[in-house]
């Protein structure tokens, strides 16, 4: 069969063909992503390189997080921008890919050569870039809420100052779950770092309240269809806990639903399973009465603060989350802050160091490990928080919150004292 | 849980994923059995299927059982449009070459699924089931949707088969695929088949994606397991087998969900591939495919 293939010439290149491609090259050169590198700048403005998960299962967050960094940008660039420079933050996708999240980061040290690199998310990408990243001697300031910074197993180009770490969040909560839901708890729990770490650190944190896991549930990151996982859970399961992300988290709740009906055990959900999900899409209405953390209210709530208000107005929010151009494009309101406060720490540590180019790199990041705390306000609209300068990773309040008429009410408010734990380690007794 | 009930949830599970694997495979092997092609983008088709599902029920808007009835009418035919485009095209260009033809497959994986992200996005988006409502058993509730696309792929398998055996068009089909030069030289115009085929290959991937979006949401990436379990299928079944292809998808649609109740869903795709290998091993042709011509 095979000698009926190729008819002779069918693939020679004739001078139409290779005027076509010649065309082609040429208007690829000429397309605005490849102008950035083919001419280079001269250092005037600083230039920050962002990789968001534009595609691939972080995809909602992604669309989310580059909203809050053009409007982030903006207003820095309006107030004079970082130590008189204006910012230029570029934007490269990474299919929430552990390899091309690392590829990422090489082309914003070689190709596009920027200040500093921020906003990674998904923990498994971000665990696969930080050695790439450290070994550029880049920068790396990541909005993850994985334990993989505050862990010190990375390096001292990393950082998290943005957004709370998982450990310091299930900490705060787990004495909250204990006393309001109960002390027996099956956890649900995606099958990969993120989901390692809230195994590992709730587990403890329940075991230290006098709790008891009874039963641990990985659910691989692929998975579509969850009925296949409900028979371990143990009958005698008071507080199921469930972090899910990815596409599947809608057939998660249903597929709940269809199993135990109005005899279920109370749930505790991570607003991550429901993050970018509009509250009142069809089945959700199971979730009705449940809790779920956040790490901002993504409802306005009665008591909003005027520095919510304005986040809102900025990114384009309404008081549902959602965005005001479109109500059915829910927000991931629970973590996007995280883009915002960051890029104002940069700016203050920035600043703090006078830097003006590259070759204030160390002295920047060294001003960022001697900042302390950051009072809640504009630049910091989510609330107050502590940073640790040895660990780099901040600290702050978070939100229980429960599902009332389709719209998520906060309950309880845990103090920022709640989350933390002493550290594992001191990133500054490193080398740069 | 007790064994009892949960050997019963376990091959439920599984019976709706061997019914859906089964409509989906059966479009591949066709297509092999019939083209000699193996077609790469069979799971893009599936995806294709679920995309256009939803866009349909969206549009539609009104009784989600309308909208879904819609689905499975239109989802099928533009995703079938799409195949003979494609078969016409690229396909036969290549003179229907079974190397060339699975580099060109891949590439066809690959602008379809872009296309889907480009136009669609990459959110993974929900289509209302037709009809919602919960059978109530002792131990556990389930979806009773699903009991009725079990009930549904069976329905269309069986249509598959009358007409491959009872009609003139199926008769047609397995002239070429017996032996394509005669077919030819008995005035079947074997070019029309194979632009049918091709197409009728891919509305059964559709078919099947239409009926398991309600129950997993449409996704641009989520033609890539179909693709695999239908391969697993075809070549555990033999290639261009119709009879072993329903057989291999059962077996495997059902140690796939009995196995991923009781250990993980990760045994089970390792087990597969492990049959997959043994039956290249000891049997090249597959259970029940005919030795190579």
């Amino acid at each position: 069969m095979t000698t009926k293939a190729a008819k002779p010439g069918s693939f020679r290149v004739n001078r139409r063909t290779a005027l076509q491609g010649m065309a082609g090259a040429a208007g690829l050169m000429a397309a605005p992503g490849f102008v950035r590198y083919a001419q280079a700048h001269s250092g005037a403005p600083i230039k920050l390189g962002v990789p968001i998960h534009r595609t691939g299962i972080g995809a909602s967050y992604g669309r989310w997080y580059e909203r809050v960094l053009t409007a982030a940008v903006k207003l820095v660039n309006e107030g004079g921008g970082i130590a008189g420079h204006r910012v230029e933050a570029i934007v490269e996708d990474d299919g929430t890919d552990p390899r091309r999240g690392t590829e990422v980061i090489e082309k914003f040290a070689t190709q596009h050569k920027v200040d500093a690199v921020f906003g990674h998310l998904f923990s498994h990408v971000v665990n696969a870039a930080a050695p790439r990243a450290g070994e550029l001697k880049m920068p790396y300031i990541v909005c993850s809420e994985g334990h993989h910074v505050a862990s010190v197993k990375l390096n001292r180009y990393c950082f998290q100052p943005g957004i709370t770490d998982v450990k310091s969040q299930v900490q705060s909560m787990a004495p909250w779950v204990m006393a309001n839901l109960g002390k027996k708890v099956t956890m649900i729990f995606p099958d990969y770092a993120f989901g390692h770490d809230h195994r590992d650190y709730f587990s403890a944190a329940v075991k230290a309240k006098g709790g008891e896991v009874v039963a641990l549930i990985p659910i691989p990151p692929t998975e579509t269809s969850f009925t296949r996982h409900f028979p371990k859970i143990p009958a005698s399961t008071e507080v199921l806990y469930h972090v899910m992300v990815g596409p599947g988290v809608l057939t998660f709740v249903k597929e709940l639903g269809q199993h135990f009906g109005s005899k279920r055990p109370q749930l505790f959900g991570f607003v991550d399973s429901i993050e970018a999900v509009d509250l009142a899409s069809p089945a959700l209405e199971y979730l009705e009465g449940t809790h779920f953390w956040e790490g901002n209210p993504r409802y306005a709530q009665a008591n909003q603060s005027a520095h919510d208000k304005f986040f809102r107005e900025r990114v384009g929010v309404d008081a549902n989350g959602a965005s005001k151009s479109d109500p059915k494009d829910v927000s991931t309101y629970a973590h996007m802050f995280s883009v915002w406060e960051t890029l104002f720490i940069i700016k203050q540590a920035m600043e703090k160091a006078d830097y003006h180019g590259p070759e204030k790199k160390v002295a920047f990041m060294e001003a960022l490990e001697s900042l302390k705390e950051f009072p809640e306000s504009r630049q910091h609209p989510q609330g107050r928080k502590i940073f640790n300068g040895k660990t780099h990773q901040v600290f702050g309040h978070q939100f229980i919150s429960k599902v009332e008429n389709k719209k998520l009410k906060v309950v309880h408010k845990t103090s920022i004292e709640d989350g933390m734990y002493p550290d594992e380690g001191d990133y500054t007794k490193m080398s740069f | 849980m007790d064994f009892g009930p949960y050997l019963l949830l376990a091959t439920m599970e599984g019976a709706v994923g061997a019914a859906v694997l089964a409509l989906t495979a059966l479009g591949l092997s066709l297509v092999f059995g019939v083209m000699r092609v193996v077609n790469v983008a069979h799971g893009e088709f599936f995806m294709l299927g679920a995309v256009i599902a939803w866009w349909v029920a969206h549009l539609v808007g009104a009784h989600p059982a309308l909208g879904f009835l819609a689905a499975l009418v239109v989802a099928p035919i533009m995703v079938g449009l799409v195949a003979a485009v494609a078969e016409r095209l690229v396909l036969r260009r290549l003179g229907y070459d079974p190397e060339a033809t699975i580099v060109a497959t891949i590439g066809l994986l690959y602008v379809i699924q872009q296309a889907a992200l480009s136009t669609f996005g990459p959110d993974a988006r929900p289509v209302e089931p037709p009809v919602d409502f919960r059978i109530l058993l002792p131990w556990f509730g389930y979806s009773g949707y699903k009991l009725l696309v079990i009930a549904a792929a069976a329905a269309l398998m069986l249509c598959v088969w009358w007409v491959l055996a009872r009609t003139r068009v199926g008769l047609m089909m397995r002239a070429t695929r017996f032996d394509r030069e005669t077919a030819r030289a008995f005035a079947i115009p074997v070019d029309r088949v194979y632009g049918g085929v091709f197409a009728l290959g891919a509305m059964l991937a559709a078919v099947g994606a239409v009926l398991i979006v309600p129950i997993q949401q449409a996704h641009y990436l989520m033609g890539h397991d179909p693709l695999l379990l239908s391969f697993i299928v075809v070549i555990i079944g033999g290639l261009g087998s119709l009879r072993g292809t329903v057989l291999a998808a059962l077996v495997i649609g059902m140690s796939d969900g009995v196995i991923s109740v009781f250990f993980s869903p990760t045994l089970a795709k390792i087990l597969a591939t492990l049959l997959v290998a043994i039956v290249l091993v000891i049997r090249p042709t597959g259970l029940f495919g005919a030795r190579a011509a």
